[in-house]
């Protein structure tokens, strides 16, 4: 009897805690440390820190689960105008790293571009709260507002990677708040188009001395060497080669835990990182893969499961931001560095080394786990 | 559309969107399924055959002409067996032992290989035999099919094509130690604008073989050094280079011009034959250093891939110590070449003029000690130009006397006795320039670092506690032949990078100027004329067509009291060493020369006619017929 008020009592820890969601997550995390290990060997990055960063983001991760949707909702705009506000702070005093004005040194160096992240699709979600029941077609336009200013602003770092994801978590607010869907299907046709002609033309749009509109030299670079890894065999192309390479090598059942070759003779770069899913393809093969897309696949359908029973609208277009931001950090991972998409700075969540990363990740993942465990409390 | 709840609407998006991701997930699946089930063959190959690897590319060392562009140190290729311990397929020993049928490799070589395998990176490759003659590398070809991993490569090595020639100036280059990477990796690391990273900073220091231990090779160690390179190489499983992913070229080191004219050292080297000793020749007006003779010398070509351990033991037993560079570090008392300096020091500090004169009994008394002079029954009448001229012993016992030990170490310190002369090589000594301040701190006990009188005597005439380098006895032969003007001595002339063809003077440097009255000097320039003409050097200066100031000297090797000495009585270690300064032309000095014969006993006799070959060859061109033709000196 005695033990079971002692679990009782601690059960405070894990109450409401969705047992499928943790599940799916441990399974990830438990991939990412085995793949680590196989990365790691023989370098200095040390799996202890891994281990810190892991029980830091689930200490985020328990720590966001306790704070209910409602506060949430009320931080929303202030997170907002905050970030906003470090974003302004990097355009105009940020420091410089390897060609890049990303950080801000406000005591500690931050990435303000990091917490928009989290911080756009709560402030669209917040608006689209306070609009329910009024949503007009202009609200899409206001709400398209808010969302292109950190985006532009992130762009302009230069930071395409995380300017896309912060620009795609707005989005699916936008567009699961019901945004025409004549507005979707031309962007969706005409997006479809543009990959089509970009594959067609691309000899001749990458040629020489053609400079693209609004993209940088070195983000037309990076589409060009994606359409022919071998036009630049040395530089980007390079990258892609070998994680192909790594990939296909593979084979249908790997070569096995630490006998990546493509891994342990650093052909792999960012082998801890960007390319772990490399390190880990190649180990584990196809039968590794599929195991891999159906975790992922099992998290996005809880991560929509918890956000379609969601109290209000507020909580369901932050969880299904939440859950398709995590899809879509997996898939353009994925798909870059299996050489689909052009190389830029995405890590595969939950299995990537980096403590930034792991740090959102978790406050994603406690968010949901958040809007779970209200979803009776404050139903409405 | 029928109308739908807003609730409706928000999980019917849900479901699209779901089936959005399922859409992306099975395109990525079919992505996989292409590249590791339908591609799989074609990537396994690809990445069986991706090895990579980083080859240090050695930078070229400058090359060392002498001053009229004789090549004296250069870079040769040859082939070298190197293994690369990722691309073998049987066990290392067995390999060795395999490859030891087809090609001999030596014990020595076969540790020093073991040694290193475990801390190489193993896609790098690692020499096991260097120097492969024509035969072998023939024979291990036609076998190379058997030994994966393992090819022949060509790589440069010092060589010094005359051999032991200017050896001790020269130096030589060395395998770089564990020491060495550690200071070569703080060097590099100071000067971190170079290299960006520290991998970039640990591939330079790899690719850093060899460096100069000694002499030249090491003093201008960073100019000849020049920068390696590394290429990032695709390599197959077997070790072959598939093709360049990036390459960082090396920057060659730059060549260096010595001031030394090679043919001179040659000369002089040749007419101490097999006699032991130092020889300095300085132009006075620049202080290029023309040649700089240590005998007997050593072939540098011995340590450039390491010395084998019987010819360092045999190096550094010898007696007649050949590793010892003798004008740089050997010291001597002056003996009477010491006269010409006490001679100026006595006009200069105007404790004689030149006519005054002394009866010379053959001895001088000091106290209870009788001080001898070579001349039995002594000179007779001498005045200054003719102690110069004979040497007269007595003269200068009774001016060191008068002038005292402090005068004396006050008016030699500027001329550089007992000074570091700052020639540009390391290792220089000082040598002992006797003051009362000198010996109080030399000896740690108050008595015995007493100054006594007595020991100020035998000062005079170069002997007592004076101790001196010949590069310091040239150097000060040349400031007096260059009229108090002093300038540093140097061996390299000039600094050329070989690419842009910029050179950098080592300009000669005016140092200092001493305050010597030309009257005074035009005395002892008469007195070391008459050295020659008729006094004891007139043998070997017989029918000379030029004017040569010149002083004999000899030293002696260790007190033999009061005895009369008889050279054939001592050993040959513990005879008087026979030394000769000279300057020619001696009214416009274009060459100062000092040396050293070791245990040849009267300076006239040995070291005398020395001076005269090489200044014969000086001023008039001519060849000493002893001497084999210069072609023959590879």
């Amino acid at each position: 009897m005695e033990k079971r008020t002692l679990i009782y009592r601690l059960s405070f820890l894990w109450n409401g805690f969705d047992p499928t969601l943790a599940l799916i997550l441990f399974g990830l995390v438990v991939v990412g440390s085995i793949t680590f290990l196989s990365a790691s060997s023989g370098t200095v990055i040390s799996w202890v820190e891994q281990a810190r960063n892991v029980s830091m983001a689930c200490g985020i991760l328990w720590i966001t689960s306790r704070i209910p949707p409602k506060w949430l909702e009320k931080i929303s705009l202030w997170v907002y105008l905050i970030g906003i506000a470090l974003l302004l702070g990097v355009a105009s005093f940020g420091l410089i790293k390897k060609g890049a004005r990303r950080w801000l040194n406000i005591g500690i160096v931050i990435q303000p571009s990091e917490v928009m992240k989290i911080a756009m699709p709560m402030m669209l979600a917040w608006y689209f709260q306070k609009r329910e029941g009024f949503i007009k077609q202009w609200d899409f336009l206001v709400a398209l507002l808010f969302l292109i200013l950190p985006t532009v602003l992130i762009a302009r770092q230069p930071d395409l990677g995380t300017a896309i994801l912060v620009f795609a978590a707005g989005l699916y607010v936008i567009i699961l708040a019901g945004l025409p869907w004549k507005f979707i299907l031309p962007f969706l046709i005409l997006g479809l188009l543009g990959i089509c002609l970009i594959v067609i033309f691309g000899d001749s749009i990458c040629a020489k001395g053609v400079s693209w509109p609004i993209l940088q030299s070195y983000q037309q670079h990076r589409i060009c060497t994606l359409l022919d890894p071998s036009s630049d065999p040395l530089g980007k192309g390079f990258h892609t080669l070998q994680s192909m390479i790594a990939i296909g090598s593979g084979g249908f059942m790997g070569k096995g835990w630490m006998q990546g070759t493509q891994t342990h003779l650093e052909f792999i770069p960012e082998k801890h990182t960007d390319f772990i899913f490399a390190v880990y393809s190649e180990e584990f093969g196809l039968i590794g893969n599929i195991i891999l897309l159906i975790l992922f696949f099992l998290l996005i359908k809880r991560g929509l499961q918890i956000a379609a029973s969601a109290p209000n609208l507020f909580t369901r277009l932050l969880g299904g931001s939440v859950t398709l931001i995590f899809f879509t950090y997996a898939f353009v991972n994925m798909a870059m560095v299996s050489g689909m998409l052009p190389v830029v700075g995405v890590p595969l969540p939950f299995i990537s080394y980096g403590g930034t990363a792991l740090v959102t990740l978790g406050l994603g993942a406690g968010i949901l786990m958040s809007i779970h465990r209200h979803r009776r409390l404050v139903q409405t | 559309m029928s109308y739908k709840s807003p609730l409706e609407d928000f999980q019917r998006r849900i479901q699209i969107s779901l089936w959005f991701v399922i859409f992306c997930l099975f395109v990525l699946f079919l992505r996989f399924f292409w590249l590791q089930v339908i591609k799989h063959t074609k990537y396994s190959t690809a990445s069986e055959n991706n090895r990579i690897a980083i080859i240090t590319n050695p930078a070229s060392r400058g090359l060392i002409y002498d001053r009229n562009g004789i090549v004296i140190a250069q870079n040769y290729p040859s082939y070298s067996l190197e293994i690369t311990p990722a691309g073998i397929d049987m066990p290392i020993e067995n390999l060795l032992d395999s490859l030891n049928e087809l090609i001999l490799i030596p014990n020595k070589d076969r540790q020093q290989f073991l040694k290193g395998l475990p801390t190489a990176k193993k896609t790098e490759s690692i020499a096991i035999r260097n120097f492969l003659s024509d035969e072998e590398i023939a024979r291990f070809l036609s076998q190379r099919f058997r030994y994966p991993g393992v090819e022949v490569q060509v790589r440069y090595f010092r060589d010094y094509p005359y051999k032991s020639l200017a050896s001790h100036l020269l130096g030589y280059t060395g395998k770089v130690s564990v020491k060495d990477r550690e200071t070569l990796a703080a060097e590099f690391e100071e000067n971190s604008d170079d290299f960006t990273t520290e991998e970039a900073r640990a591939l330079r220091v790899k690719g850093i073989q060899y460096m100069g231990k000694i002499g030249i090779e090491q003093s201008y160690e960073k100019h000849l050094r020049g920068l390696p390179g590394f290429n990032q190489v695709e390599i197959t499983a077997g070790g072959r280079v598939v093709r360049n992913l990036s390459s960082t070229p090396s920057t060659p080191g730059n060549d260096l011009t010595l001031a030394v004219d090679i043919k001179l050292q040659y000369i002089i080297e040749q007419l101490y034959g097999n006699r032991r000793g130092a020889a300095v020749v300085i132009e006075p007006a620049t202080g290029d250093v023309l040649a700089f003779v240590s005998m007997p010398t050593f072939n540098p070509n011995s340590f450039t891939d390491g010395i084998d351990a019987d010819l360092w033991k045999k190096l550094n037993d010898s007696p007649e110590k050949p590793l010892f560079n003798r004008p740089l570090r050997g010291t001597y008392p002056p003996g009477s070449t010491y006269k010409p300096f006490m001679a100026l020091a006595a006009l200069e500090g105007h404790f004689r003029t030149p006519t005054q004169g002394i009866n010379d009994p053959g001895f001088f008394k000091f106290g209870n000690n009788v001080f001898r002079d070579d001349a039995k029954g002594g000179h007779g009448f001498v005045d200054m130009r003719t102690s110069i001229a004979m040497s007269c012993d007595t003269y200068y016992y009774m001016l060191a006397k008068d002038m005292g030990v402090n005068a004396m170490h006050n008016f030699m310190k500027p001329l550089g006795f007992g000074q570091l002369t700052g020639i540009d090589i390391n290792g220089e000594v000082r040598g002992i320039l006797p003051s009362t301040d000198w010996k109080k701190s030399y000896y740690k006990d108050p008595a015995k670092g007493k100054w006594i009188e007595g020991e100020t005597i035998s000062l005079g005439i170069g002997q007592g506690y004076n101790s001196f380098t010949i590069l310091q006895l040239a150097q000060a032969t040349a400031i007096l032949a260059n009229k108090g003007i002093v300038m540093k001595p140097h061996l390299v002339k000039n600094i050329e990078d070989p690419i842009s063809h910029e050179k950098i003077l080592t300009v000669p440097s005016e140092s200092a100027r001493l305050q010597l009255k030309q009257e005074n000097l035009d005395v002892i320039t008469q007195g070391m004329i008459d050295v020659n003409r008729i006094g004891t050097g007139r043998v070997p200066f017989d029918g000379v067509q030029y004017t040569v100031a010149g002083k004999t000297g000899t030293a002696q090797v260790f007190s033999l009291g009061s005895k009369d000495y008889n050279a054939m009585n001592v050993t040959e270690f513990k005879r008087d060493h026979a030394l000769y300064i000279a300057f020619a032309p001696a009214e416009n000095p274009k060459y100062a020369i000092a040396l050293v014969v070791e245990n040849a006993g009267f300076g006239a006799s040995s070291a005398a006619p020395i001076t005269r070959q090489a200044l014969d060859y000086l001023m008039l061109k001519v060849w000493p017929s002893g001497v084999p033709e210069w072609k023959n000196a590879h």
